[in-house]
Parts: C-alpha cells; sequence; structure tokens
C-alpha cells in the first residue's frame, strides 16, 4: 500500500517538473514578450534562495541572525569582479581604475558562484567563533553589526581598486538562458532540502528545541551551530551572486539592512520551519510588490480621484500586511509544514465543504438550533 | 553471578566534588563510587544538591572544586580559580590539581547517558525523531555524505536500532506523535529511551518516577533492572520514590545540604537515624 | 590640532553623545522590563523630528515643543499596545520580529506622507544662537544638550530609585512573573516606560535635529541601531550605562569624523558592539545571570 503512495508521489513530482520545463521552455522562446513576467520570476526564485538559507539558520536551527545583506553583499562582489569581462573592466572602473591583482581574473559563472559561497562561508565561519556563543538576541545584532561592517568596507574608498567604491560593479553578464536561471536555485534549493531531511537536519533541529538535551545527546553545541552557520551563509553567498547576475549591476546600497529585513519579512509570511513556506513567500512578496503597484499611482474612480492613491502607498500597504501577518498569522501561510501531494489533495478537496460551511452560515445567521426540531414545542401535538 | 574474590570495576568515582554559586555551597565535598553492574541510589530532601551532583557529572556545571573519574580515567577536574580562589566556602581545602573540563557531549560520548528531572524531550519532534537523534553521533558520516544521501546503510542501521528501541518501550505504535503530546508517564520512558539510544555503558536517571502511580513505579522498577542486565548498564538515580530506592538499589547515598551524611545498603539507610531526621526534621516527642 | 579645536571637538562629541545618550536610555528601559531590542524606537525619534516640522508651521515654538513631546509619548504608547502587547506570550523572536515590522511600517508611511527628500527642520532662535565660551563657540543647543542630559539622567535616577512607580519597574525588571503575582499593574509599568522612553526620544530629536538641519525617513534608522549598540555597551538594563555608552559614541563618532574617516564613523559603532560582545556581553555595568538546569 504504502509503496503505492510512494510512486503517486514520484509521478506527481515528475508530471509537475514537466510542466515546469515546458513552461520555461515556451517563456525562453517568448523572452522578451514576457520579460517583466520573467524578471519577477527570477527575482523571486534567488530570494528563495536567500529566504530557505535563512530560515535553514532561524527556523531549523534556532539561531536568529540578521547578517543575510552583508553575506549576499560577499557574493555578490565576488561574482561580479570574477565574471565581469575582462575588457569592460578598465571602463567600470573609470575613476581609480582596477586593482592589478584582479584585473586579468576571470572565470565562468558557476565556478564564480562556488567561489561566492565558498567566501561567504569561510567570513561565516570566521564570525561564528566569537559571535555563535551569544544569546539570541544579542546574536541578532551581533549579526547586524557585521553586516554593516561589511558594507561599510565594500564601499569604502580605500578598497576602490577592487571593489569600486560607491560607483557600484555594472557590465556583469546575464543569465545564458532560463533555464540556468532557474535551475541554479533550484539545485540550491534541493541541497538544502536534502540537508534539512538528513541526520544533520534533525541534528540542527534538536539544537532549536532543547540545547542542553541536545548536548546531553553528543551533540557539541558549537561546532554543529558552526555548521549550521556557515552552510546557511554559503548558500546565502550563492543567492548575492545570484542577484549579482540577475540584476547585471550592483552597489553597496543593494546591500543594506533593508535587504535583510526583506528576506526576514518573507521568511515569516512563509512560516518559520518551512521551507515550501519561504518559496512560496518569496514570490507572493516579490510579485505582490509589483501588484501593489497600483496603489502607488493616482485612481479616478467615476471622475473623483480617490485621495491616499499616490507614490508610497504601496509600501505602507506592504508594511500593514506585514504587520497583520505578524500580529494575526504568527505561524505564516505553511506554519512548520511542508509541501505534500496528499496535502494538496486534502486542500482541495476541502474547498467545496469549506464553501458549504460558509453558504449555510448565510442561510442560518442564528447558527446551530439550540435544540433538535423534534423537540421543538411549535410541533407538539394534542399531548401537551 | 559475580565473582567476590574480584574487585568490582569502578565505573563512576566522585572525589570531594564541591559546587558553589555565589555564596551558595549547593554540593560540599561529596565522594562517592559507583560500581559496574551496580544500581546506586541518590537520595536526600529536595534542595540538598543532588541533580546538581549529576550536572556536575554530565558536565553541565564545571565543579568549583573536586574530581570526576569514569572508568579510571579523570573526566573533569577543577581547582578554585580568580575571585573563587577568595570567596571558597567548601569543607575540603583546595590542592592544586590540573583542570581538565569537557563539555556534555563528549561526556555523552564517553558512554555516560542521562534523564532529566523536568524532562527535556526534543517537544515538537516526533517520538521517532527524538530517539533517531540520540543515534546521530555514533554514526559513521559526515554532513556532505548526509546530504547526498551516500550514508544509507548508516541511517538504515539508525532507523532499525531506533526502531527496536521503541518497541521495547512499548511507543512504536506512537513514533509520529509530537514528543510533547504524550502523557507525562510515556514522556518519561521515552527520555529513557533516547538515552539509551546513545548506547551507554553508564546511566544517571534523575528522578525517573517522578509523577507515577504506584503501578507505574512498579513497572519502572522492573524495567530498571531489566535493561541494567540486558544492556550491561550501571545505574545511577536520583530518587524520591523509597518503595522504588528501596527495592532495586545496591547501595544508597544520603545527601542533605550539600554534604553525604550516610552510605550504606538498603536496610542501613533505612534504619540510620541521621537519614530519618534529614528528611522528617528532629522531632522533641516521639510521635508516630 | 591646537587645544581650542580639540576641545572644540570634544564640545560636539559630548553633544552628539548627549543626544544618543537620551535615546540610548529609551532602548535599555525597554530591553530591561521586556527582553525586547525595540526596533522602532529610532523611528519614534525619526518621526518626532517630522512633528516638530508640522508643529513648527502652526505654532510658536513654546507650544509646539510640548505638543511635539506629547505626540511622540502618545505614538510610542501605543506601538507598545497594538504590536507588543498582543504577542507578549510569544515567542521572542516574534516580538523582535514585531518591532522590525513597526519600524519598516514607520519609515515607509513617512516615506509616503513626507517623501523621501529631506525636509528642512525649523529653526528653533534661542537654540540656534552662538554662544562663546572661552575660546569655544557653538549654538546653545549645543551647549545645552550635554548639561540638559544630565538634568534628565539625575531626574530619571530619582524616579527609579526613590518613588514607588520605580520601584514598581525595577521589580518588573527584576522578575516579571513574581511581580505580576505581588499586584503590580504590569501593563501600567509597561506603558509607563514605553512613555518615558518616547518622552526621551522626543527630547533628542529636537536637540539632535536642531544640529542635523534636516530630517528624512532613514534618519532614525541608524542613529537607532548606534543608540542600541551604546546601551548595549553600557550595559542593558543600565542606565548609567546607557548613558555612558551614548556618550562614548558620540565622542568616538567624532573624533573619527575629525580624523578624516567619516565613511568608517557608522562601522566604528558596530565595531565597538563586537568588541564589548567578545569581551564582557553583559556590557560596562551588566550584570551577569546563570540559568537553573
Amino acid at each position: 500500500m504504502k509503496k503505492n503512495a510512494v510512486s503517486k508521489n514520484k509521478l506527481y513530482t515528475l508530471a509537475a517538473l514537466l510542466v515546469i520545463i515546458a513552461l520555461l521552455a515556451f517563456l525562453q522562446a517568448n523572452s522578451s514578450q514576457y520579460s517583466y513576467q520573467i524578471s519577477i520570476l527570477e527575482r523571486s526564485a534567488i530570494y528563495a534562495v536567500v529566504a530557505v538559507s535563512m530560515n535553514l539558520l532561524t527556523g531549523f536551527t534556532g539561531l536568529f541572525s540578521l547578517g543575510q545583506a552583508g553575506f549576499m553583499a560577499i557574493g555578490a562582489y565576488t561574482v561580479a569582479i570574477l565574471t565581469i569581462p575582462v575588457d569592460s573592466r578598465a571602463s567600470v572602473y573609470y575613476v581609480n581604475g582596477i586593482s592589478p591583482a584582479i584585473a586579468n581574473l576571470h572565470c565562468p559563472y558557476w565556478l564564480a558562484l562556488i567561489i561566492a559561497g565558498i567566501l561567504a562561508a569561510a567570513l561565516a565561519a570566521l564570525i561564528g567563533i566569537p559571535v555563535l556563543r551569544l544569546k539570541s538576541d544579542y546574536l541578532a545584532i551581533a549579526t547586524l553589526g557585521f553586516s554593516e561592517i561589511i558594507r561599510a568596507v565594500i564601499a569604502a574608498p580605500q578598497l576602490d581598486r577592487i571593489t569600486n567604491g560607491s560607483y557600484g560593479l555594472k557590465s556583469i553578464p546575464g543569465f545564458p538562458n532560463l533555464f540556468i536561471a532557474f535551475g541554479l536555485p533550484a539545485l540550491c534549493i534541493l541541497l538544502m532540502v536534502l540537508l534539512i531531511n538528513s541526520s544533520y537536519g534533525r541534528a540542527f533541529k534538536a539544537l532549536r528545541e532543547d540545547e542542553v538535551a541536545a548536548q546531553a545527546m553528543g551533540l557539541n553545541l558549537f561546532r554543529y551551530k558552526e555548521l549550521a552557520f556557515i552552510i546557511s551563509s554559503f548558500f546565502t553567498g550563492v543567492g548575492g551572486g545570484l542577484l549579482a547576475i540577475f540584476m547585471r549591476s550592483i552597489d553597496s546600497k543593494t546591500f543594506s539592512i533593508n535587504l535583510t529585513y526583506d528576506i526576514l519579512l518573507i521568511v515569516v509570511l512563509g512560516g518559520i520551519g518551512s521551507i515550501t513556506g519561504s518559496v512560496i513567500g518569496s514570490f507572493l512578496v516579490t510579485a505582490g510588490r509589483e501588484w501593489l503597484r497600483f496603489f502607488d499611482n493616482p485612481l479616478v474612480i467615476g471622475g473623483f480621484e480617490v485621495p491616499l492613491f499616490r507614490s508610497g502607498f504601496r509600501m505602507v500597504i506592504f508594511s500593514i500586511l506585514l504587520m497583520m501577518v505578524v500580529l494575526f498569522y504568527r505561524r505564516g501561510i505553511m506554519g512548520s509544514n511542508e509541501f505534500s501531494w496528499e496535502g494538496l489533495g486534502r486542500l482541495i478537496r476541502s474547498i467545496p465543504s469549506r464553501i458549504k460551511r460558509k453558504s449555510k452560515a448565510q442561510k442560518h445567521p442564528a447558527g446551530i438550533p439550540l435544540c433538535p426540531e423534534s423537540m421543538d414545542d411549535s410541533k407538539k401535538g394534542d399531548n401537551a | 553471578m559475580l565473582n567476590t574474590a574480584k574487585t568490582p570495576i569502578n565505573v563512576l568515582h566522585m572525589q570531594d566534588i564541591t559546587m558553589q554559586f555565589g555564596g551558595v555551597v549547593a554540593v560540599n565535598g561529596l565522594t562517592l563510587d559507583v560500581n559496574q553492574g551496580e544500581i546506586v541510589a541518590l537520595i536526600g530532601p529536595n534542595g540538598a544538591g543532588k541533580t546538581t551532583a549529576f550536572n556536575c557529572v554530565t558536565g553541565i556545571y564545571e565543579p568549583t572544586f573536586g574530581q570526576v573519574d569514569f572508568m579510571g580515567e579523570t573526566i573533569l577536574s577543577n581547582t578554585p580559580k580568580g575571585k573563587m580562589k577568595k570567596t571558597y566556602l567548601g569543607e575540603v581545602s583546595p590542592r592544586p590539581i590540573p583542570v581538565i573540563s569537557s563539555t556534555p557531549d563528549v561526556i555523552t560520548k564517553k558512554g555516560i547517558a542521562r534523564t532529566f528531572q523536568n524532562i527535556r524531550l526534543f517537544g515538537q519532534l516526533s517520538v521517532f525523531d527524538n530517539v533517531l537523534i540520540a543515534k546521530h553521533m555514533r554514526a559513521k558520516q559526515n554532513v556532505f555524505s548526509a546530504t547526498l544521501r551516500l550514508n544509507r546503510k548508516e541511517e538504515e542501521r539508525m532507523r532499525a536500532e531506533t526502531i527496536a528501541l521503541l518497541e521495547e518501550q512499548n511507543l512504536l505504535h506512537l513514533k509520529d506523535e509530537i514528543a510533547t503530546s504524550l502523557p507525562y508517564g510515556l514522556q518519561r520512558r521515552l527520555e529513557i529511551a533516547r538515552a539509551l539510544a546513545t548506547e551507554p555503558k553508564f546511566l544517571l536517571l534523575d528522578e525517573p518516577a517522578a509523577g507515577m502511580n504506584p503501578q507505574e513505579t512498579q513497572e519502572l522498577t522492573d524495567f530498571i533492572k531489566q535493561i541494567r542486565d540486558s544492556y550491561h548498564l550501571t545505574v545511577f538515580m536520583i530518587e524520591h520514590h523509597m518503595d522504588l530506592v528501596m527495592q532495586i538499589s545496591d547501595r544508597i547515598y544520603v545527601l542533605d545540604f550539600g554534604k553525604l551524611i550516610a552510605h550504606g545498603t538498603p536496610d542501613e539507610i533505612q534504619n540510620n537515624e541521621r537519614v530519618i531526621e534529614a528528611y522528617l526534621g528532629v522531632s522533641d516527642d516521639a510521635e508516630d | 590640532m591646537s587645544l581650542t579645536t580639540f576641545l572644540q571637538q570634544c564640545l560636539t562629541g559630548i553633544s552628539l553623545g548627549g543626544a544618543y545618550a537620551l535615546i540610548a536610555i529609551g532602548y535599555t528601559l525597554v530591553y530591561g522590563i521586556l527582553r525586547l531590542i525595540n526596533f522602532a524606537h529610532g523611528d519614534i525619534f525619526m518621526m518626532a523630528g517630522y512633528f516638530m516640522i508640522f508643529a513648527m508651521a502652526s505654532f510658536p515654538w513654546y507650544i509646539s515643543i510640548p505638543v511635539v513631546l506629547l505626540v511622540t509619548v502618545l505614538l510610542g504608547v501605543s506601538i507598545e499596545r497594538v504590536a507588543y502587547r498582543p504577542l507578549r506570550t510569544a515567542p521572542r523572536m516574534s516580538v523582535m520580529i514585531s518591532a522590525i515590522g513597526v519600524s519598516y511600517l514607520l519609515q515607509n508611511l513617512a516615506t509616503y506622507l513626507f517623501t523621501a527628500l529631506p525636509k528642512g527642520y525649523p529653526e528653533i532662535p534661542f537654540l540656534k544662537k552662538i554662544y562663546q565660551i572661552g575660546g569655544l563657540s557653538a549654538s546653545f543647543v549645543t551647549f545645552l544638550t550635554p548639561v540638559l542630559t544630565l538634568i534628565i539622567v539625575y531626574g530619571l535616577i530619582i524616579l527609579i530609585n526613590k518613588t514607588k512607580i520605580g520601584m514598581a519597574m525595577r521589580a518588573v525588571a527584576k522578575d516579571y512573573d513574581t511581580a505580576a503575582l505581588m499586584g503590580i499593574k504590569i501593563n501600567r509599568i509597561i506603558t509607563f516606560t514605553f512613555a518615558i522612553g518616547s518622552l526621551l526620544a522626543a527630547v533628542g530629536s529636537v536637540l539632535y535635529f536642531t544640529d542635523r538641519m534636516t530630517v528624512f525617513p532613514f534618519s532614525g534608522s541608524l542613529p537607532g541601531l548606534k543608540c542600541f549598540v551604546a546601551a548595549v555597551f553600557g550595559g542593558i538594563g543600565s542606565i548609567p550605562g546607557a548613558v555612558i555608552g551614548g556618550f562614548i559614541l558620540g565622542l568616538g563618532e567624532t573624533a573619527l569624523v575629525a580624523m578624516g574617516y567619516s565613511t568608517f564613523s557608522d562601522a566604528f559603532t558596530f565595531v565597538l558592539l563586537i568588541i564589548i560582545l567578545l569581551i564582557k556581553p553583559t556590557g560596562l555595568f551588566g550584570e551577569k545571570t546563570t540559568d537553573k538546569v
């Protein structure tokens, strides 16, 4: 019986994959026509990678770190420096020239991404040593601090010849095609899913649940926290690198604390402790932000200009929506559950009964009768 | 079964263990032994320092002074340093001894496992995962082999052993339940199963019968004896349920206000006046 | 550098430090009671700046200032009521996320209402009047800030140590649950704490923005974060610690700018944070707590 369920799942997953690949092929063929939608999807996919890596650290291991922007910056700048075509470099570093050490350093994007991840992970290993023994609030602030320090270092005029300081880096080559653009994030997320479902993933969850008990079960606290931190930062760095390739040009302002907050809000919306949630949240937030642009432009209904609709309104709406999620819907969309075909089936099948319940409530506003009809006095016969 | 001519193998030796928090000496000059295959109980009124003594053995606290040997090897030792040198209030005067410290995970790897007074399960995880996690530390794998599923054999072995442990505890049918949804008595059993999963030689139980009714306590009593035999364990137990203690303990140590006030077999302890005094207080008139 | 210039820089540093100290106290008070890093505190400070701009457009300064103080207190207290109180029983992470959410909301609200362009802060004539003391010349506000800070801190310390409500605040900070069991009205104490914090932030904003001359939606976030670091440095939960932290921060920043490393002045704060977290995480005046297993 169980074997049937497993192979059914595999069938559904394979079918879904085929659909996605077909969709990608279609979009690739019509890329100029759908470029706006494609860019939204690409950005969502990249944010999803970073959101999942943050969730790995925060939701699964219980380490509240706010340093994502800093590691993304490291990843982005690494990829930029390594992939900007050598010929273009002089024009990019037009103010102060490029440092000879890196002027001819070049490698293909996939290698650059790996190096980006490794550099971010190495820095995380270093930072982790002092920072991971702090309590949760202090950990948050310390990682935030490091993120800002990284940003300050990148933007420092002293490093102009490497990072181009405040002028930023441009002419970063983009993704060769859509399959790569979505395949790379998918690969990253797949690896993280495999990790979470492995023995080490369970060890991370143990750390989140009860550190003292985890230690008593033979898990060295520092080593496992450091491991989670390093792995999470690796993928955050790769995410930053992917962002650089997507945006084609970056500067240090992109990687401010607000970027970390954006990722955090995606994680919260999707559900802390749910990878599916982070992915869904990422698409919802990125797409939602675009839809909300509707609020940024003056709205005229029947000749009357609706007040409030002007530039900046959509971010206010967005912030209010997020506050509502935080206050009333704390567990997020997925809570700590993951996607499963059975779960989806249940959800779909429950829709008709949910609609029925709602229409019933409308027909009988008084609700459930206090006593069954057979005891209704008005129906009593002569035997009163 | 034991050849009385052979000297018993010493599993745990605590020497002059003193634990001082600020101005309070929680454990004062505690010296005790537990030998292979024994079930030894540590009893005493609440606040006597029993759990603190346990915590010193498992590495949660670093003793202010004293030494802990496991299987003949010194695993922990400390002597007052810095500020504590001046404020030390213990009864045994400290001597210079090498400082050896350890974290709880290292001590667990050596073969010492424990349960906690206030049940510390991995609350939001399933019953199965709670025990499975305890198998992680001895598995032959690393983060890459685990992620890329190259460790299938190890994973299967861990799962098979977990199933066996749960079955033995009669918890297998609940394996997918969230740990905190279990009734109290079953949570305690789960904690013991989890401790056994670490393949220990020495098991410390902190009030295993707390909150249990007489029937459950009897089942637990039989169970402790049974695992001692089948897993070749040595058991060191903190307990208040005197029927459990008197039934299966080979020897008993009694702690009061951090100091050892008595030590002996169950019979000796039951008739020891100081012990009775510690529990019930000194009575001016003889009352029933 | 001549002595006068050095002293001039010191004065600037102390003045900046005073404003920082007032804001840092707000953080330390709230953290002491709720163990919450009120990420929104810096943005309350920023909103106070905007309130002043609009108040001064309609009223003279001696009405504007009390109005701004009052409105800022109302803002701070409402935020506690709406965004933090419902999450009192939630895990700590949730409240921190809520604080981040409020901060985000305030910044976006300010951007929407007032545009992202810096707005000129109104001049309060008597504050901007230049005075000369010895060889040092500065506006009145620069001299006033540290003095006012010390007076306020003195008053606060008397409040905390010598009044009934101060004792209640200390009790709640020490042991939340027992304080509630002893009949202390927790909600009132917490509201009061937020009120004081917001009041100080408002005062700080008047002193700070009078010097800066412009307000923009993000003028609160970085100073806010820096002041939190100052509070951590001095020992979170300790008022003298927050004050000392604020002054050290102000002096350090001014020194860096004077020496030409202005781009690093922000990073300086965080380096300070890392150092104190490594050496003495509880801060200069903090207390150590042990957990019971």
